[in-house]
Parts: C-alpha cells; structure tokens; sequence
C-alpha cells in the first residue's frame, strides 16, 4: 500500500523544516514490498519518451525542467496518474514555458484530435494526408 | 590516500534540488570530484546556470540512519554539487 | 530482452492474452477511449510537426533508438570486462568511453561502471525520480520507478534484495549508489565460478538486466 496521503510527511508549499519533504524525495520512507510486475510500453507512452528526447536536444527545455514540474504536481498526482501521463504534463508545460506553441494552439488541437475518433487508434493517424 | 570528509548542509529551499532529504546534515567522505556540471536548480526553471562541480559522496548507514541501519558498515554514495557541502576540517 | 523474475507471469488483468513478444503484457493503448493524455500527447506531437520543430522521421527514430537498446547491450559490455582485463580497467575508469568503445550509441550518458567483488556488492537506484542507465539498457523496468523500491533500498537494501530472492553474507559490503544527478551507473556482477572455458558471447548470456541493477547475481550455468 502507498503511503497514506494524509500522513505522508509531505508538502507541496513547504512552511517550515519538518514540513519541507517534497513528496518525490522518498529516499528512507516505509514502503510496501516491491512488485515485480512488468509491462512493456504503450505507442503512446514511447511517443512522449521521444517528444521529450527530442525537446531537450533541441534545447527546448532540460530533464531538470522535466523533473521540475512533475514535482510540483504534488502527491495526489503521484497516485492519480500515471508514469508517462505525468511526463507528458510536465513536457507540454515546459514547451508552454519554452515559447513553443501557445496555450490558444494546443486548445483548438486538442479539440480536433477528440472529434476524430474515440479510441487513440481513432485519433492518433495521420490527419493530413 | 587523504580522504575529503564533508557535511551537507541542512537547507530546505522550496524547489528542484538534487539533494536528498535523507541526507541533509549527514557526514561523509568524497569518493571522487567530477564535473563541472551546470546547476539543476537553475536549469530546472529555464534561467542561465552556473557550471559547479560536483562530488560522489560515501556515506556510511550507520551515520545516515544510525541505530535502524540494517548493516552500519554498509555505505550509500550519492552525487552531490559543491554548493551543497561544507568541508570538514580535523 | 532476457528474463530477470521467475515470477513474471503471475496473474494479472492481462495475462494469457495480448502479451508482447517479451513476454510481458502491453499496456493499454490502441483500442481504449481515448485518454485526455494520450490527447495531449498527439497534440502536442502533431503541433511540433507542424511548426517544422520535429519531423515525424525524427520521432520514429527516436521511438526506435530506445527500442533497439536493451539489456543484452549492457551484458555485452560485462562480458566484455570479464575476460578483457585492459577493457575493465578502461570500463572502471570511463564507463561512456568503454561503452562507445564497443559501438553502442549512449548519446551524452555520463556512465560509472561499478565492479561486485567477493566482498563489495551493488545496488542502483533513484531515490529522487527514476534515473537509469536508460541509453545501454532501455527502459527500466517498472518497480525501479516505484515508491517501494525507491524509498526502501537507500535504507534496508538487504531486506529488499531478499525479496528479489539474493542474500548476502553479512561480511559483504553493501554500496547503495543514489543516481542523484547526473551520472548514470551499471553494476558489473561478480562472473560466476567453472565459466573459465566460456566464449564472450556465452558468458553475455548469463548477465541478466537485474544483475546490472545489482538486484541479482549473474547465472551461474548448469
């Protein structure tokens, strides 16, 4: 089991010492035993491994960014979602921040990619051929 | 071989940093310097960063967890950039 | 991409149907409704592409680079050392260079190579996030990114190696390594006793991914 939120010695906006643990910084905690249980990665999941590799070589952004904003999602979002849902929080932030396309633009995109389908096979072709 | 002994410094800025809390305020020995490398805590916010080295340092279990270490002369070594740690002087 | 777990193919909500050719089931993906996620992962692809700031060419590349890395490359790399002492001494002292040396694309991977012995034995983790030697070996797998392993390791690694089932005698050094910046780290298991007559190649086979993790112990041949 993870531990319970309203105990984890956690905080998003830190206050004083012995409220300053940010919940990614786990390092000596209790903690359940290890599950062993594998998957391989979703298309999708290897789509946001490869946007995030190819904006930090480009220079969009760095990992530390990448990291920055996962942590600042807080520990509800750390059970809420998953691995590769909060990286892809955390890439389209930091493109946002790098100036990269606007919130305007990802909106109507987003929009249109629904109303295409409703599964990620629907959704995901190639739109303009 | 002289080792190194330093301390890291027990600080709690609001933000991205690479120091551990379970470490902070504990003493160890620099394994090796490498680097230099620039600041995560300023690349992380997208702002120009300063090129610091930065030290493996050896801890011992029984200096970061004391009497729950399971083994005390087992050690824990972790990267840690030089504005983190203050040297120790014999 | 070898086996490290015996337990692999307990139950699970997709067991026995859909399993990838490495055995492990696929997360879910194509055929699901779509996810606000996954959305934002299209979008933001499809804006990229069509600013002219990423090709799709260059996407599926970088999709295939990750896919063509694996463990196998890593235990290329620990065969290597184990019967080339000059190649060990260069792994131990430059792991990128070592690494290159062999002709595997690591991009700019920073990588420590540490060496198991009859009285040292490590163990990688990333307390902080989930940093691995990721341009060698892949992706992680999925407990390294988990709050069990990350939280427990820096703290009680002999309780949590025995739940991958290896135990260590007490007189052995535990070296717990923290991948708190920017180094990445392999571990170069112990090479098991009665393999002095193994070719390279068959001694590559015996190093899984979790014995470069320092969670396991290199296969000793029957």
């Amino acid at each position: 089991m993870p531990l319970p939120l309203e105990t984890a010695p956690f905080s998003v906006c830190p206050m004083d010492k012995k409220d300053s643990r940010r919940w990614h910084d786990m390092g000596g905690l209790d903690g359940a035993p290890i599950d062993m249980a594998e998957h391989d990665y979703a298309l999708w999941e290897k789509r946001v491994d490869a946007l995030l590799v190819l904006s930090t070589t480009k220079g969009f952004f760095t990992v530390d960014g990448l990291r920055r904003v996962i942590e600042d999602l807080g520990p509800a979002y750390y059970e809420k979602m998953s691995y590769y849902e909060r990286w892809v929080h955390s890439v389209n932030q930091n493109l946002i921040e790098a100036g990269a396309y606007s919130l305007g633009e990802l909106g109507a995109k987003m929009a249109e990619v629904a109303a295409r389908g409703e599964t990620y096979g629907d959704c995901a072709g190639c739109h303009d051929d | 071989m002289m080792t190194e002994r330093v301390r890291v410094k027990e600080m709690f800025p609001p933000g991205h940093v690479r120091t551990p809390f379970y470490l902070r305020g504990k003493t160890g020995e620099i394994e090796r310097s490498l680097g230099p490398f620039g600041n995560p805590e300023q690349l992380a916010y997208g702002v120009s960063a300063d090129e610091l080295p930065m030290h493996r340092v050896r801890f011992t279990m029984a200096e970061i967890w004391g009497s729950d270490a399971e083994n005390p002369r087992d050690t824990l070594d972790a990267e840690i950039y030089s504005h983190w740690l203050t040297p120790i002087k014999d | 991409m070898p086996h490290d777990h015996h337990d692999h193919d307990h139950d699970t909500p997709h067991s026995h149907t859909g399993m990838s050719p490495s055995g492990h089931p696929y997360r879910q993906d194509q055929d699901q409704p779509l996810t606000y996620w996954q959305n934002m992962e299209i979008s933001i692809r499809e804006l990229m592409i069509e600013k002219g700031i990423f090709t799709e060419l260059e996407i599926m590349h970088a999709i295939d680079s990750m896919d063509s890395r694996s463990p196998a490359d890593g235990a290329k790399v620990v065969a290597r050392a184990w019967t080339d002492p000059e190649f060990n001494a260069r792994l131990l002292a430059d792991g990128s260079a070592a690494s290159r040396e062999m002709g595997f694309d690591i991009g700019a991977m920073r990588l420590i190579a540490v060496e198991n012995t009859k009285t040292v034995h490590n163990v990688i983790v990333c307390t902080l996030c989930s940093c691995y030697p990721r341009n060698l070996l892949g992706l992680p797998p999925d407990w390294y990114k988990q709050r069990a392993y990350r939280s427990r390791v820096v703290k009680t690694p002999r309780a949590v190696l025995k739940e991958f089932g290896l135990t260590l005698p007490e007189d052995v050094t535990i070296r717990v390594h923290d991948s708190t910046a920017d180094m990445r780290y392999i571990v170069i298991p112990a090479r098991p006793q009665g393999t002095e007559t193994l070719s390279e190649e068959a001694l590559a086979a015996l190093v899984s991914r979790d014995s470069m993790i320092g969670v396991a112990l290199a296969v000793i041949p029957k």
